[in-house]
């Protein structure tokens, strides 16, 4: 979708002010955001992709004008909703008014660091995807889609030329992920594109972008 | 507070949003999806054990070892992996070496993909909108925000995170360490140079 969580190549943003004494989390409600979104993510609900695109639904105004662990917070409010396991009134509540739904995995303290550390590659070699399309050095055109759903490819290489830098193997692929659960691995690539090519003469000299995309993105050029 | 107001990214005001949060917790807990005892933990993983004294780690053994940091950069999962930083948001990683002709910087333009096994959790900058939007474009001005200045014969690389794989810079070493062992070559490695925004600068 071309929400504002599209951001590359935008001005006007402000200073970018990095704060070297930052704490990790600034409040305990961020911990609780964070916390919550992996341990729910865990329970099987949903999947990575789909919850990238629930954050991406905030209204732009309002994703620009909140913090990460707002779009975090706000991203899980609606896939509990979507799915049925929390109702907007048990929120105004704090507390259950319908039945608890169950769920087939919840993740125990004990498992969590185990958890953590075995994680999910994306990765799906396995699953016999279709030969790659592109091989390293080959010249593409990043196509111009605009789907209203998920996607990742962003709009600043829309229609931009550029060439394969390298082919990182087989991976999910986020768009169909994101709508049915549906992975249809494919080949992903690392896509050079030059900074003229993407931004013309307003292009700072010597700069380049590597973009990771995957062939239904992809057309040679 | 260092923030200058432009910034919407730190919140201990946003009493709403605490609110909810707050409301979430108790409903998840009592509906008996969440451990609350799970939540601890990984907040305490991040806050304690998973940072980027991880990746200075990973840094420091490629600088002093030659073959490792060949395989680094052949088969970053697996080398990281050998030291014991595996997992989520770092499954596929990718290491990108900095040489005297090229710097490499990550970003994520579209959310905040950023290698957790390796540097932790990301700093907000990294995932407010100014980095996000300017690195791609305008990579020069954005280092020098973080005060780098590099020659325009030095080509900048920007990675834009779009994918599942997790991009890692290989800062170059600097002059004046030779003979150091891993462990004091790990304390001079931050995190910004591992994301591309610093360089290592030699020690004084």
């Amino acid at each position: 979708m071309n929400g504002a969580h599209d951001l590359g190549g935008g001005h006007g943003h402000g200073p970018i002010a990095p704060d070297p004494n930052e704490p990790l989390f600034h409040a305990d409600w961020e911990r609780k955001a964070f916390s919550l979104t992996l341990a729910m993510g865990f329970t099987g609900q949903w999947n990575i992709d789909q919850s990238r695109f629930a954050r991406e639904s905030m209204a732009p105004g309002r994703y620009l004008e909140t913090s990460y662990y707002e779009h975090w917070a706000h991203g899980l409010e609606v896939l509990l909703a979507d799915r049925a396991l929390v109702t907007e009134d048990e929120i105004q509540a704090a507390k259950p008014i319908g039945p608890a739904k169950p769920l087939p995995r919840i993740l125990k303290a004990e498992d969590v660091v185990a958890t953590l550390q075995k994680g999910g590659s994306a990765r799906r070699e396995d699953k016999g995807a279709p030969t790659a399309k592109f091989n390293a050095g080959d010249r593409v055109i990043a196509r111009n889609i605009n789907p209203p759903t998920h996607t990742r490819v962003p709009r600043y290489v829309r229609g931009r030329a550029g060439v394969i830098d390298r082919v990182h193997g087989v991976f999910v692929f986020p768009d169909t992920n994101a709508k049915s659960g549906d992975e249809r691995p494919q080949w992903l690539y690392a896509v050079r594109f030059e900074g003229q090519e993407l931004w013309g003469p307003d292009a700072e000299p010597g700069a380049c972008v590597y973009v990771d995309l995957w062939d239904d993105y992809l057309d040679a050029a | 507070m260092p923030h200058d107001g432009h910034h919407p990214d730190h919140g201990s005001e946003l009493s709403e949003t605490e609110l909810r949060i707050r409301a979430l917790e108790s409903l998840l807990v009592e509906k008996g999806y969440v451990d609350p005892a799970a939540l601890d933990v990984l907040v305490e993983t991040y806050e304690k054990n998973v940072g980027p004294r991880n990746g200075a780690r990973v840094v420091a053994k490629a600088w002093d070892e030659p073959d490792y940091k060949a395989w680094l950069l052949k088969d970053a999962s697996a080398a990281i992996a050998s030291l014991g930083y595996t997992g989520r948001q770092g499954e596929d990683m990718i290491v990108l070496e900095n040489t005297a002709d090229v710097h490499n910087m990550i970003v994520c333009t579209l959310c905040s993909c950023y290698p957790w096994p390796v540097l932790g959790l990301p700093p907000t900058w990294y995932k407010a909108a100014p980095y996000r939007a300017h690195a791609v474009s305008q990579p020069r001005s954005v280092l020098g925000e973080f005060g780098v200045t590099l020659p325009e014969d030095i080509e900048i690389r920007v990675w834009d995170s779009t994918a599942e794989t997790r991009y890692m810079v290989l800062p170059l070493r600097p002059a004046g360490t030779d003979g150091w062992s891993q462990e004091q070559l790990a304390e001079i490695v931050t995190r910004d140079s591992m994301i591309g925004t610093s360089i290592v600068g030699t020690p004084s």
